[in-house]
């Protein structure tokens, strides 16, 4: 494995903590990923409470008919699994007669459908043998019992690397979904640094699958994609370990460890990323006379919390109380985790009531955390970021590097305006 | 199972954590996996709530399942004890704890924890959240409620009255309490306990003290109500004081329960006015579609009908458990009664009903928008801009008054009907500019560029030989707020006298035939 060849990820200390998470499950990244993939629909198996999640973290009625719903596991479906499976079976053929225009559906497994065994993966095979190749069934879980939050991201991207046609190819994977614009910058750059065959997972349309093989080296563009990862090794990918793409030093980088790889000439790379670099530190420094010398605590949420410490610390001078994060990839962040500075306490898990106790003793410039959290802390005189913009707004690549601080001095900065 | 796009109602353990939110020096230990807490930021986020729901989640996960998941149960439980003392503590499982059977109450039992403990029993996979915030409501009150008290004897002292039903996350529930107080004051009677919101465990013992009951809301109230009928023989009100007519029935109800005269000069506001005012003329007939929960959407209705002077032109709720209300209520509207928790069939039945105004939910909000309504928002589920900062509570005479201004508000006023119909082809004033006072690229600055409403494009093409090209441009020529209802009393004119092409002289023989 190529992160064999990397210094040992430094060992510091760690706190894990087990207790209440005030986090989403894995279920919360179909929110994103059916607006990424154009013509997949994501199936939920499970209780009325998944549901519920759903339209809830994606705020109430957004989309018109979105390409997700929820099969609700009920009373009579606990009787008999075989019942069940009979049922799974109906729904699904009464939503693809809905929606013809579907070529990918998702069964994605819940706490429920988990607990009662409903075997998705078996289902998936028995849809496939009447739907494919019309329409490709595949099956992952988000369930909360074993995934959080972005983790259903991971185990959906996946669920699809045994589906990716063998190619032994050379080419260049972008592995994680990004929002369009900033895939279509990052696509740009490769272009530009002569990087010819440059391929992005998940596609937008699921008939645009990569191909993967021998010859394939692949960036990751997201902390939180372990499964996904090690699943592209099995493949023969070679992972191209590197800092992840925030801020104009991470962006850079992240696009130098592709450069290296594919043989760019170092004089051309530098030409190549020169005038977005300068833009996103141009865009940094004005939210940087914001944020210097603040103090930001980082609740557990998405995995991102790592490289946006490190990017917070390097580019714009804040001091790190405490980052927090689920879970802790520690050779994915090697080179994140090398960049923190030695004083900061990692943690990993959480047991909520504790660390809010640890977030009023330090009482921070800033805390990161989740909606549930959020006002609380306000009304203790905490000023705090949403953890979840963090996901659902373009943040990577120079051009957003500006955008990404600016989220973090808009909660400070409103504090100065309001008179109230 | 069911295939579901969106839920009107969340899962029972959702409808209890409404009640103990709403409530004060309670806490709730809900055995739960890690991802349940998301519930935390409806009332965070929706309701702009500044403090965590009162909810500790045991966050169990797969690898704890061949393990000991009570233990975790247990833990959780001492620990929110230590760390909040609460008077009185609710425990109970979420659906994925419900199928590992690990007994909370049973454990909660056994452990011995110094403040009273009720269990919830709330069967996830057959039940909802109204359905589950009536029953944490009723068992709180079941077990709390001293069954010794007594009202204080009434010689010198006015009538006392406890208030039922509201909860955290309730359409308006807050000012709907602050309205009903301020009325009832006014005829003299004080308000004792109001619960499950405002209230604490200590004060839940007290109800016994009050001479009766006021019922706002009987989702979630009615089951306490009864039993405290019950045990301690306080009658309660029958009528949601929602409207005029019903607020008037709800002083006379009230009045006679407690023993006090109706004061001759009670202010009943203006709505009453408003609505006789010849501005209001224009109302007349508004074909409205009515959907919600069923109290407020038979409340809806009666003022849709009797006090405004629309059409009711359908009728649903989504909570079966009072779908006999709604069956009553459409038997006498003479509709066929729509009770369905399926979104897409609430769509249906309002695409097809073509009216001009939908009163409904946040659902019913984004169908309206589809179809290109007008709508106002009657009833939960509601989302963050139907909890205003202003006050505006949907009952009593000020929420008479709330509903009108409300309703009224996206259609389009008075006079600029009329001059739309005259002046279609003006292209600032034009109906693909909307109603001028909602401003331009708002409500129906939409359509101007857009094609027709879904609906209508598949009548289309069904009817594809039916309208003649004449008929079709003398059609667009009509109000879109209109349209919808020409299109389809000319078709069915067309129908019953086997005309097969649509002219222009069977527009005008239609509307002949129909003419209000």
């Amino acid at each position: 494995m190529s992160v064999a060849a990397l210094p040992r990820p430094e060992s510091r200390p760690v706190l894990r903590e087990r207790g209440q998470r005030e986090v989403f499950c894995g279920l919360t990244g179909i929110v994103w990923l059916h607006r990424k993939i154009q013509d997949a629909f994501f199936l939920v198996v499970g209780s009325r409470t998944c549901a519920h999640l759903l339209q809830s973290a994606a705020g109430v009625m957004v989309f018109a008919e979105p390409r997700f719903a929820t099969a609700i596991i009920e009373e009579r479906d606990l009787a008999g699994l075989a019942d069940a499976n009979e049922e799974l079976d109906k729904v699904v053929n009464r939503l693809l007669l809905r929606r013809p225009e579907i070529r990918q559906l998702f069964l994605v497994g819940s706490c429920p459908s988990e607990v009662i065994k409903i075997d998705l993966k078996r289902a998936a095979e028995r849809m496939n043998a009447i739907h494919a190749p019309r329409v490709r069934v595949l099956n992952y879980s988000g369930s909360g019992i074993e995934t959080t939050f972005t983790q259903g991201e991971d185990a959906c991207l996946a669920a699809l690397v045994p589906e990716m046609p063998a190619d032994d190819a050379e080419q260049l994977l972008i592995v994680g979904a990004l929002p369009d614009v900033v895939e279509d910058q990052f696509l740009r750059l490769f272009a530009e640094l002569g990087i010819a065959n440059v391929k992005v997972l998940p596609a937008r349309r699921s008939t645009h699958l990569p191909g993967v093989g021998n010859g394939t080296r692949f960036l990751l563009a997201q902390p939180f994609l372990g499964d996904t990862g090690q699943a592209l090794e099995g493949r023969g990918a070679k992972h191209l370990p590197a800092l992840f793409p925030f801020g104009a030093e991470g962006t850079t980088a992240w696009l130098e460890a592709a450069a290296t790889a594919f043989g760019v000439d170092p004089m051309h790379f530098r030409s190549v990323v020169a005038p977005g670099r300068e833009r996103a530190k141009r865009a940094i420094a004005r939210q940087a006379e914001v944020l210097r010398g603040k103090s930001i605590f980082f609740m557990p949420d998405s995995q991102l919390e790592v490289p946006l410490a490190r990017f917070l610390h390097d580019e714009l001078g804040m001091e790190l109380v405490e980052v927090g994060t689920p879970y802790l990839h520690k050779s994915h962040l090697a080179a994140e985790l090398k960049a923190l500075p030695v004083d900061v306490q990692l943690s990993e898990g959480q047991d909520v009531d504790l660390q809010l106790d640890r977030v009023r003793a330090a009482r921070p410039d800033l805390t990161v955390c989740g909606l549930g959290l959020a006002n609380p802390l306000e009304q203790e005189g905490l000023a705090t970021k949403w953890a979840i913009e963090l996901v659902f707004t373009p943040v990577h690549g120079f051009d957003q590097a500006g955008d990404l601080a600016e989220l973090f001095a808009r909660p400070l900065v409103r504090r100065d305006r309001l008179v109230l | 199972m069911q295939l579901t796009v969106w839920t009107y109602e969340g899962p029972p353990h959702v409808g209890a954590m409404r009640v103990a939110t709403g409530m004060k020096g309670l806490h709730y230990v809900l055995h739960a996996p890690q991802g349940d807490t998301y519930a935390d930021l409806l009332f965070t986020m929706i309701e702009r709530r500044d403090h965590r729901p009162p909810v500790t989640y045991t966050t169990f996960q797969a690898r704890d399942l061949g393990k000991d998941t009570a233990e975790l149960f247990q833990k959780a439980a001492r620990d929110a004890y230590a760390r909040y003392t609460p008077e009185a503590m609710i425990v109970g499982a979420s659906c994925t704890a419900e199928l590992i059977q690990d007994d909370p109450a049973g454990l909660a039992e056994t452990m011995g924890l110094p403040c009273p403990v009720i269990a919830l029993d709330l069967p996830s996979y057959s039940r909802k959240e109204n359905w589950g915030a009536s029953e944490t409501f009723y068992q709180i009150v079941r077990q709390l409620a001293d069954k010794e008290r007594r009202p204080a004897p009434r010689e010198g002292r006015r009538p006392r009255a406890n208030l039922l039903g509201p909860t955290a996350l309730g359409f308006r529930h807050r000012d709907d309490v602050v309205e009903i107080t301020r009325l009832l004051a006014a005829l003299g009677i004080d308000v004792h306990v109001v619960a499950p919101m405002g209230s604490r465990p200590s004060d839940i013992v007290t109800m016994g003290e009050a001479d009766f009951n006021v019922l706002l809301y009987p989702e979630i109230g009615l089951e306490a109500a009864r039993w405290l009928e019950k045990a301690f023989g306080q009658k309660c009100t029958k009528t949601v004081p929602i409207g005029m007519a019903a607020t008037r029935r709800f002083v006379t109800e009230v009045a006679e329960i407690a023993g006090v005269a109706v004061p001759e000069d009670l202010d009943a506001g203006r709505m009453s006015w408003w609505s006789r005012s010849i501005d209001s003329t224009y109302l007349t007939g508004k074909r409205v579609f009515i959907f919600g929960d069923a109290t407020h959407a038979v409340a809806s209705a009666r003022i849709a009908r009797d006090e405004l002077g629309f059409e009711v032109v359908g009728i649903g709720c989504y909570n079966r458990e009072f779908a006999r209300e709604i069956r009553d209520m459409a038997k006498e509207l003479g509709l066929e009664p729509l009770i369905t928790d399926d979104y897409l069939e609430v769509e249906e039945a309002i695409a097809a009903a073509t009216p001009e105004l939908v009163l409904g939910t946040q659902m019913e909000r984004h169908i309206a928008k589809r179809l290109r309504l007008p709508c106002a928002v009657i009833s939960a589920p509601v989302h963050v801009q139907d909890f205003p900062a202003r006050y505006s509570p949907q009952m009593g005479f000020e929420g008479a008054q709330v509903i009108f201004d409300t309703w009224v508000h996206p259609l389009v006023m008075g006079l600029e009907e009329h001059l739309l119909t005259m002046f279609r082809e003006d292209f600032e004033f034009s109906d693909a500019a909307g109603p001028s006072h909602l401003g331009h690229g708002g409500g129906h600055g939409a359509v101007a560029a857009a094609p027709e409403p879904e609906a209508d494009v598949a009548v289309l093409e069904a009817e594809a030989e039916g309208w003649l090209p004449d008929a079709e441009r003398e059609l667009n020529k009509i109000p879109f707020f209109v349209r919808g209802k020409a299109r389809r009393n000319t078709e069915r004119f067309a129908a019953e006298h086997g005309i097969k092409a649509i002219t222009v002289e069977t527009l005008y023989e239609a509307k002949a035939h129909y003419a209000r």
